[in-house]
């Protein structure tokens, strides 16, 4: 196969990202469980890589969850998310970044149906002027953090000063990546590597020093499910495919798990410590669990950024084999201090899971 | 009433994520829904392929329609660009409209997810936020976040947040121009509709089953019920 032909099929996993003036929405379970990783990626835009990024306190919800758990109807959805465009058009942009996964899926599945379907775009444009006098334009381009991220990583490691290396071995750290069913298995074309070659965390764990772990259910549900978590008589079927996951990623001993997505973060996190809880079965020979980090902890992490400011204590697995395993100097006592800077207690231990 | 298959057309979902299916199960393969519960996408697109009236309304009826994660596995490998998760949304969304979603068990928790994700996109502009993750509700959080919800404030705000106050960052408050036009696009558009008649029909179901129902979710058995009943006959 000639170089220009192998360029051409290539093509097809790449997307375009925009390199500077961004629009940002918040996610519902992103600025719930993980605020620190919000504020990390406005930080590293800004100050690392000197871009503007507007944070505008209007913004809301995409709907992304209720509409998956079909309590909003698409007619809804399509409307908010033209809202949420009006006010991106209002700040004078035209690059749009979702913090969430499934708000990433959304915006797509909107804008493709409006694409295909012009009367679905023109009804829209007439509910939002109905419900709220509001105009609206699509956006020129949409990009996920972790796409971002991506894009500047070469410039961004010039900046760290830690790699994703063993400080006593000298070996890479292993780690395996999860990107999230949204990111790319409904629209393939829009995500960097598709589906089948998913490239948006392996880019970043390749060029700051580590070793991607290519397991075998490396694209299976985290196990969300929407409703099947949402209530309470479902979660099994959650915690169960979080399970088969797990047993996978065992063998091959990651460090850390890296996650795209908000709810993946959250659940592969929590999971570990509901079956530790349950039947006393961890991922690691340790009993501690495999370590749970964002995209944007990893970056601000492997900067130098204090882990207290960035988030890494609000994980149930503890996430201080990490630091060890670098070499990052962190303070013990630091770590459950609050903005005031009252120490606020410890969390209470659990059973099994060694922490 | 129109026909059921012609209900199911109108929506633009329906039509884009099955288009002459072939019935080659792919779907059914690579579904995280289909490996844990008595479920089978390719048996559902067959379904609703058919136009059998009476089978679809079945459907509508039953607890399938309510297995399917969303994952989208199915979009991603349907060798025609079928999505049988878009079917699902679609059949879930008549079977609301209908009132045919109390007659089946996982139907009938629509009611919660409503009384839950439902009010908060409405009220406070989030489907989630930490005070709405209660830990008696939640046991799987774990003791971080059981720490983390005791000290949101200081934890939130530690971590560049700008917990339950106004001006931009995570867990601000939402200020009531947005909630406002939230509610009004809700009321143009059918979201405020769709989440009444879930309530109403739920109420009717309640009282059949002689469940004591209330417009709060402390204190309402209808709300535990849904919510925690599982009957263990949803696997294979």
């Amino acid at each position: 196969m000639g170089m220009e032909i192998k360029k051409q099929y290539w093509n097809e996993y790449q997307k375009e990202i925009a390199q500077d003036d961004y629009f940002y929405e918040r996610s519902c379970i992103r600025q719930t469980f993980f605020p620190g990783s919000e504020a990390t990626f406005l930080n590293i835009l800004r100050d690392e890589l000197g871009k503007k990024i507007v944070d505008d306190p209007k913004i809301h919800t995409c709907t992304g969850i209720g509409y998956h758990s079909d309590i909003v109807p698409f007619d809804t959805t399509m409307t908010i998310c033209a809202r949420l465009f009006s006010l991106m058009n209002g700040a004078g942009l035209k690059n749009y970044v979702p913090s969430c996964v499934t708000s990433f899926g959304i915006f797509n599945e909107v804008l493709d149906t409006w694409k295909h379907y012009p009367e679905e775009l023109e009804k829209t444009r007439v509910n939002l002027r109905k419900a709220t006098g509001r105009e609206f334009e699509v956006p020129d381009n949409i990009a996920h953090p972790s796409d971002i991220i991506y894009n500047f990583r070469k410039q961004l490691k010039l900046k760290m000063k830690y790699q994703l290396v063993n400080r006593k071995t000298g070996k890479p750290l292993k780690v395996v990546e999860h990107i999230g069913c949204h990111y790319s298995k409904i629209f393939a074309e829009k995500s960097i590597g598709g589906a089948e070659f998913p490239h948006v965390l392996a880019g970043m764990i390749e060029e700051w020093g580590g070793e991607v772990v290519d397991y075998p259910e490396r694209r299976h549900c985290c196990g969300f499910g929407f409703r099947n978590y949402l209530v309470m008589a479902n979660r099994g079927y959650s915690v169960a495919n979080s399970k088969k996951k797990f047993e996978s990623m065992k063998p091959y001993k990651p460090d850390f798990i890296l996650t795209n997505c908000p709810g993946c973060a959250m659940f592969m996190d929590r999971w570990q410590y509901t079956i530790a809880e349950m039947e006393g079965t961890t991922y690691d020979e340790n009993g501690k669990g495999i370590p749970v980090l964002t995209y944007e902890e990893m970056t601000g992490m492997l900067l130098g950024y204090n882990p207290w400011d960035i988030g890494m204590q609000v994980h149930q697995v503890q996430t201080e084999s990490i630091l060890d395993k670098i070499g990052i100097d962190y303070n013990p006592q630091d770590k459950y201090v609050g903005v005031s800077g009252m120490f606020l207690g410890e969390p209470e231990k659990p059973t099994n899971l060694v922490v | 009433m129109a026909k059921i298959y012609d209900l199911l057309v109108k929506d633009v979902r329906f039509r884009e994520g099955l288009t002459a299916c072939m019935n080659c199960g792919i779907c059914t393969a690579s579904c995280p829904a289909a490996e844990f519960y008595d479920y089978d996408p390719r048996k559902i697109c067959n379904l609703v392929q058919s136009k059998d009236e009476e089978k679809i309304v079945a459907l509508l009826k039953s607890d399938t329609i309510w297995y399917c994660g969303q994952c989208m596995s199915c979009k991603t490998r349907c060798p025609r660009g079928n999505a049988p998760a878009l079917v699902i949304s679609v059949l879930r969304k008549l079977s609301q409209e209908l009132g045919y979603f109390t007659e089946s068990e996982k139907g009938r928790q629509q009611y919660a997810i409503n009384r839950t994700i439902g009010e908060n996109i409405v009220n406070i502009g989030y489907c989630v936020t930490v005070e709405k993750i209660v830990p008696k509700m939640h046991p799987e959080q774990g003791p971080v976040w059981d720490w983390y919800y005791q000290n949101a404030e200081e934890v939130v705000d530690r971590l560049g947040g700008n917990y339950m106050k106004e001006g931009p960052g995570a867990l601000r408050i939402i200020p009531k121009e947005s909630i406002d036009e939230i509610q009004k696009i809700f009321e143009v558009t059918g979201g405020t509709k769709l989440s009444n008649t879930i309530e109403h029909f739920s109420e009717d179901k309640a009282n059949e089953l002689e469940i004591p129902f209330n417009s709060a979710i402390e204190g309402n058995d209808y709300f535990n019920h849904v919510f925690t009943e599982n009957s263990n006959q949803h696997q294979k």
